[in-house]
């Protein structure tokens, strides 16, 4: 089975409590989707096993031994990517977007598209079970294959080691790598927030999971910050055929957790947040 | 300060408090009546105008070209589609059947280069608005919003950072991570303020930025959020690349129910509002530097 | 008629493969014929528009309809309007040949 922990915006408390939904299991494959951001090795102090490199596009390279400094390319280009400095023309790699166009119209043929291979992806085990993320290198498009690739890797250890669960903490946002995560999944889990934009932000993820047709079962955190809002959310739920299965506090032990690199479940089973995630991992990840 | 002085509030992974920092920040500089713009470039998830109320004042859709393909023109050669490199057009030659995928198009122009019969000319498609709002006498709200299933956010961003009719103090508020919407937003600023918080994440989210930051050769320094016990390992790395911790905001209940709320926190703690100022006033004095 | 299926492997017991334009293998049931041709998926890796991209590999072998566990936004209208039709198995795991047996009936 595989279950996907999302939230729209970022900041809603979603990785620690994936965080928590992990360390209550005895083995588990955990996926960090957030490959933009990706922390729950970190958490986990997981070890590293396997590596692996990503191609994540193509940039434009001038050969100088060619190029004529023309400026054709420059013209075609629809990026501002391409520029001219003291008479010489320059790709500006980072608004490059490989598009190929200069390399098709440059009568010299001096210009060249070359692989990215700077992020990578990584499998390790972590003290629950097995740990599958991936690093997008800084300035790099993130289209969500490498969330793919993130997925596959996760679904062949599962294979493998004869793991059941696959548990995957989506990246913020609403774009491409947010849909790549949760293709295909069986359950979605939606971490929300009592604030305007968190219930904006969770009425699209609900679009989407309908769309997809995912059961989606809601996480309400922090509820207690302002309870009219919380209430708003379980009805605006509601009207999506979405249940809310759980209403946790605002609770600094989250934070004081994640110092000490724990989940909150293994800081302090004892506390009230901690058993408010073990009823949510029974309901939905046992069941 | 100079007048239009590029300020730039990121914060690596989301909510770590970057919103929170550039709102607070966008209100102590109109609170002492000077000009600024606070310019949410979070395009996914813009919402630093839940925190205030203002007019409407500009309003700009952001299109992208697009291609559009005459079918009495075209003789299903299929070169267009080769030339696209994102897959933005099917074509099935024998059933005479030819389609541009608009939301796989990046605009990029090279099939109607491509096309010998003319076939293809450009229209105009919505990816994105900016909307700019008269927050007070001189404070403008600039927002970028970007349509729900564009590939990316990068041309609204860089619509809305351009729309300044007024060489104003900008704020800018950075999407998260450090991928191209992040390089785009912090590209002109002058100087950046990176939010983190003192837990392993924030470090290592912090970490990254940095790194992305120093090949941009920025000037930057550095806020902590929800601070109750320092991390020592936080203070030692900043320490060692000798980065200027710019302030730390405490860990307390009523940020987050202000926040929350949708209020901000230099306005309704007084005791917070010193914190922003003091911010502002480190952050000229480093760029000043 | 030929109908494709989204499998897992380029075997009749592979199972049906729930992405459609990040599928392994495209197999190509002819119920005429009752041949199977077994397509390894070329967009699997690609970053942008594998839905798009297979509908265009699949609607070149004239198929006319497809099997698979989900079919995107981008990808629903296309075939729609290529008039292919798009039978969505979904929750349970079935293999190619499972799949076939019931086209056949
Ligand atoms: S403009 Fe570029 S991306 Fe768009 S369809 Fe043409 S070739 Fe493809
Ligand atoms: S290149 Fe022009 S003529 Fe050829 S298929 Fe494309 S639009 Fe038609």
């Amino acid at each position: 089975m595989q279950v996907a922990v999302i939230s729209g915006k970022g900041g809603t408390g979603k990785s620690s409590i994936t965080a928590a939904l992990a360390s209550l299991s005895q083995n588990i494959v955990l996926v960090d989707c957030d490959v933009d951001a990706s922390n729950l090795y970190l958490l986990f102090n997981s070890t590293h096993e396997e590596e692996y490199a990503f191609v994540g596009g193509e940039k434009a390279v001038i050969d100088y031994n060619r190029c004529t400094h023309c400026g054709l390319c420059m013209v075609y280009c629809r990026f501002d990517a391409i520029v001219t400095e003291n008479g010489k023309i320059k790709i500006k790699e980072v608004f490059c977007d490989g598009c190929h166009l200069c390399s098709r119209i440059c009568p010299e043929k001096a210009i060249a598209m070359i692989e990215e291979k700077n992020s990578k992806y990584f499998a390790g085990s972590f003290r629950h079970g097995k740990m599958v993320y991936g690093r997008l290198a800084p300035g790099e498009e993130n289209t969500g294959l490498l969330v793919n690739k993130v997925r596959e890797k996760a679904k062949q250890i599962a294979k493998f080691q004869r793991i059941e669960t696959i548990l995957l903490d989506g990246p913020p946002g609403i774009g491409c790598p947010v849909m790549s995560t949760i293709t295909g999944v069986d359950k979605l889990l939606l971490v929300t927030e009592p604030s305007l934009s968190g219930i904006h932000d969770m009425e699209r993820m609900l679009a989407v999971a309908k769309h997809f047709n995912i059961e989606t079962k809601i996480i309400i955190n922090k509820y207690d910050l302002h309870t009219e809002l919380s209430e708003q959310i379980e009805q605006k739920a509601k009207a999506w055929d979405a249940t809310v299965i759980a209403k946790i506090p605002y609770e600094p032990l989250f934070v004081k957790a994640m110092i000490q690199q724990q989940s909150i479940v293994e800081f302090a089973p004892d506390s009230p947040s901690a058993r408010i995630i073990a009823s949510i991992y029974d309901t939905v990840l046992l069941h | 300060m100079n007048k239009n002085v590029k300020i730039a509030v990121a914060g690596g992974k989301g909510g770590t408090g970057k919103t929170l920092v550039a709102t607070n920040l966008f209100y102590v500089i109109k609170e002492e009546g000077k000009e600024v713009e606070l310019i949410d470039c979070d395009a996914e998830e813009p919402n630093a105008g839940l925190f205030f109320n203002g007019n409407l004042i500009y309003h700009s859709d952001v299109m992208l070209k697009v291609p559009e393909i005459n079918t009495s023109l075209c003789v299903y050669c299929g070169k267009c589609k080769e030339y696209c490199n994102y897959n933005a057009i099917l074509m099935i030659g024998f059933s005479k059947y030819i389609k541009v995928i608009e939301e796989l198009c990046h605009g990029c122009g090279a099939c109607s280069i491509a096309c010998d019969y003319s076939a293809i000319t450009k229209k105009n498609r919505k990816i994105g608005e900016v909307n700019q709002y008269q927050v007070q006498d001189k404070a403008l709200l600039t927002e970028a919003r970007m349509q729900v299933g564009v590939y990316s956010p990068v041309n609204t961003v860089k619509t809305a950072l351009k729309q300044n009719p007024h060489p104003y103090v900008q704020i800018i508020d950075a999407p998260p991570g450090t991928s191209c919407p992040f390089i785009h937003s912090v590209v002109h600023a002058d100087y950046v303020v990176l939010v983190t918080e003192p837990t392993p994440f924030g470090l290592s989210d912090l970490k990254q930025s940095i790194e992305t930051l120093k090949g941009m050769k920025k000037f930057y320094g550095v806020v902590i959020n929800r601070v109750d016990e320092p991390n020592q390992e936080m203070m030692q790395y900043l320490q060692k690349e000798n980065i200027k911790v710019l302030a730390q905001i405490p860990f307390d209940r009523d940020i987050a129910t202000v926040y929350a709320q949708g209020g901000l926190i230099a306005q309704h703690l007084s005791a917070y509002k010193k914190v922003f100022t003091g911010l502002l006033d480190l952050i000229i004095q480093e760029i000043c530097k | 008629m030929k109908v494709a299926i989204t499998s897992t492997g380029n075997t009749l017991e592979s199972d049906v493969d729930q992405r459609f334009g990040r599928c392994t293998y495209f197999v190509i049931y002819d119920t005429e014929s009752k041949s199977v041709e077994y397509i390894p998926n070329p967009n699997k890796q690609i970053s942008e528009g594998a839905g798009p991209a297979s509908v265009q590999i699949l609607a070149e072998r004239g198929v006319n309809k497809i099997v698979s566990g989900d079919f995107g936004l981008k990808v629903k209208p296309l075939l729609d309007s290529l008039k292919v039709q798009m039978i969505v198995i979904k929750h349970t795991q079935k293999t190619v040949s499972e799949i076939i047996e019931s086209l056949d009936h």
